[in-house]
């Protein structure tokens, strides 16, 4: 079976965020990247899918030179190859979607996983858009999955529950936490990862469906009140609460 | 395009939620502005409080009514909502930021080439365009956004947008539709309910526990406040990487992004992770012992001192507020 997995390189969660002179993007000075936390699930899905049915496991990501760091993090994991889809310009899910079709209908990649959302613009879209271009079928937020011939099921995580999902290949699968626990680099892999090809690719140019017109900080919370240091403090709390702030 | 604003609304054991009527208030307000009618699409096979709808004054519905869409199925609600949006020729698809809008409106915007704007949290209408915002780095900034696309896919954040009541003078006129040949390739078999608790994701209030609680049992303490408040539990990263509490109550970056009314942290001391995930809370109570802690930098209202005294005392007081 041939697996795709998509991954985007993504500002680590601890990052401060300080707003680029541009006013649209964040101020990448100083900024530690890494792979975004969800796509490390996806790529520890497939390689279990690879394990389980044999083939091969393509990492394919959207983004510039610095991306590849996050592709070798997936090669060091055991991935086959990496393609990098090489673009400086800011895609919106869309454009980013449309390039990862391509390559992976290109590859003819028979399941697909990736990250639920990017810990960047957090639009959890990508995956959705990508199998609608494809024609596949999609599961996202996954925390279960099984594949049985063609057939998948899957457990999506949703408000107060799961759902169990049935469905089939060709897929898109996107992972949330709790899928399983990613492996660890070994450092076999990690020396392997080096010799591991990373193609590159030029995607066209593409229009956005959407634009952003400036990003900025949320006006700070004022700090309020510590009332007290005991319980004396919380008749008081339960006053503000239910006089001041109205809420119980 | 007509003037149309479709407001996709979401039912879940037959019963619509109430991020279904902010939907239907967010998109009156879209309407208002391009002089559109809204008209609300639901699935389902019976749902108990449709007529609710026209108090928000929605007075026209397309329900693709059939046992098979009781739960939700990708495939067949992506087909359904584009047959509406072909019969009506609507420019604006209002969901709800749920799993289940989520999961949809991305389908519908990738058949239709409409650009998709998530977890909408405010909307400017005063301008020649329609000026959108939204929360990036799971609210570390927010982002100013307006559509390039003819059609235009928007999921709004629950529990921020107020759902008005509003008077309409025509009677709610519901189109129900013939459903066949569903295309159910990609359908949910079965629901599994967490046992009996509110999900942060939909709370009004929420009491969360860090590490500060020390160990799995004395979540105990959280969940006798939040059982008197009829508050949802949720948790920092901490708590969670440890396996005191499941994943799907945790709150920040890498958890649930959320905005309740109360937030009640107790035990946490605000990782920028944990901050990000709840600084749009109204209000919020802080209980930890280090004064010092950045939790207190986002608190209205802190206490510094025992989460192990405080909690029972808290819990008790407020029953009595209430009794």
């Amino acid at each position: 079976m041939k697996v795709a997995v998509c991954i985007s390189h993504v500002p680590d969660t601890a990052t401060r965020v300080k707003i680029g002179q541009d006013e649209k993007l964040i101020d990448p000075t100083g900024v530690v990247y890494i792979i975004n936390p969800y796509d490390e699930f996806a790529v520890e899905e497939a390689l279990k899918t690879k394990e389980k049915f044999g083939g091969e496991v393509i990492a394919i990501s959207v983004g510039n030179e610095n991306s590849k760091e996050s592709i070798r993090k997936a090669l060091a994991m055991g991935v086959d190859k990496g393609i990098l889809l090489k673009t400086e310009k800011i895609l919106d899910s869309f454009g980013i979607a449309r390039a990862l079709a391509d390559e992976i209908k290109a590859q003819q990649c028979e399941i697909v996983f990736m990250g639920k959302q990017s810990v960047d613009y957090d639009d959890s879209i990508v995956g959705q858009i990508t199998s609608e271009l494809l024609g596949f079928s999609c599961i996202s937020n996954v925390v279960d999955l099984k594949i049985e011939g063609q057939k998948l099921f899957a457990e999506r995580e949703i408000e107060g529950g799961k759902e169990v999902v049935e469905s089939e290949t060709p897929a898109v699968i996107t992972a949330q936490k709790g899928l399983n626990e990613p492996r660890y680099a070994s450092l076999k892999g990690i020396m392997a990862s080096k010799k591991k090809e990373i193609l590159e690719k030029l995607i066209p140019d593409t229009e956005n469906l959407t634009e952003v017109l400036r990003m900025r900080k949320p006006v700070a919370k004022q700090p309020g009140r510590i009332i007290g240091t005991d319980v004396s403090a919380v008749p008081e709390l339960v006053r503000l609460l239910h006089e001041e702030a109205k809420v119980i | 395009m007509s003037n149309t604003v479709l407001a996709i609304l979401e039912q879940r054991e037959n019963k619509l939620k109430k991020v279904s009527f902010e939907v239907l208030s967010f998109s009156k307000n879209i309407a208002s502005k391009i002089s559109a009618e809204v008209i609300g699409v639901v699935f389902g096979s019976n749902i108990d409080n449709l007529n609710d709808i026209h108090k928000y004054g929605i007075s026209r519905v397309i329900y693709y009514k059939c046992e098979d869409l009781a739960n939700y199925s990708p495939s067949a609600y992506t087909d359904l909502v584009i047959e509406a949006a072909t019969e009506t020729k609507a420019e604006y698809f209002i969901f709800g930021d749920t799993a289940l809008g989520k999961d949809l409106a991305p389908r519908v915007g990738a058949r239709l080439n409409a650009g998709c704007i998530m977890d909408c949290m405010s909307v400017d209408l005063t301008g020649d365009s329609i000026v959108f915002t939204r929360p990036v780095y799971a609210g570390k900034a927010l982002i100013d956004i307006e559509f390039k696309s003819d059609q235009k896919v928007v999921t709004i954040r629950p529990n921020i947008f107020k759902a008005n009541v509003s008077e309409v003078s025509q009677e709610l006129k519901v189109e129900l539709k013939e459903v066949s040949n569903l295309n159910l390739k990609t359908r949910v078999i079965e629901y599994k309910k967490s046992e009996g608790k509110l999900d942060v994701a939909e709370a009004d209030i929420i009491v969360s526990g860090g590490r500060g609680l020390k160990a799995p049992e004395n979540f105990s303490l959280v969940e006798n406040l939040a059982d008197v408040l009829g508050a949802a539990v949720g948790a920092s990263r901490a708590a969670v990487d440890a396996g005191w509490r499941p994943h799907r109550e945790q709150v920040g970056q890498t958890g649930k992004t959320v905005s309740p009314t109360l937030y009640i942290a107790c035990g946490i001391s605000g990782a920028i992770q944990h901050l990000a995930g709840m600084s749009s809370s109204k209000y919020i109570v802080a209980i930890n012992k280090d004064k010092d802690a950045p939790i207190f930098t986002v608190a209205d209202y802190g206490v510094a001192g025992d989460v192990f005294e405080i909690l029972p005392a808290l819990t008790e007081e407020i029953k009595k507020a209430k009794a």
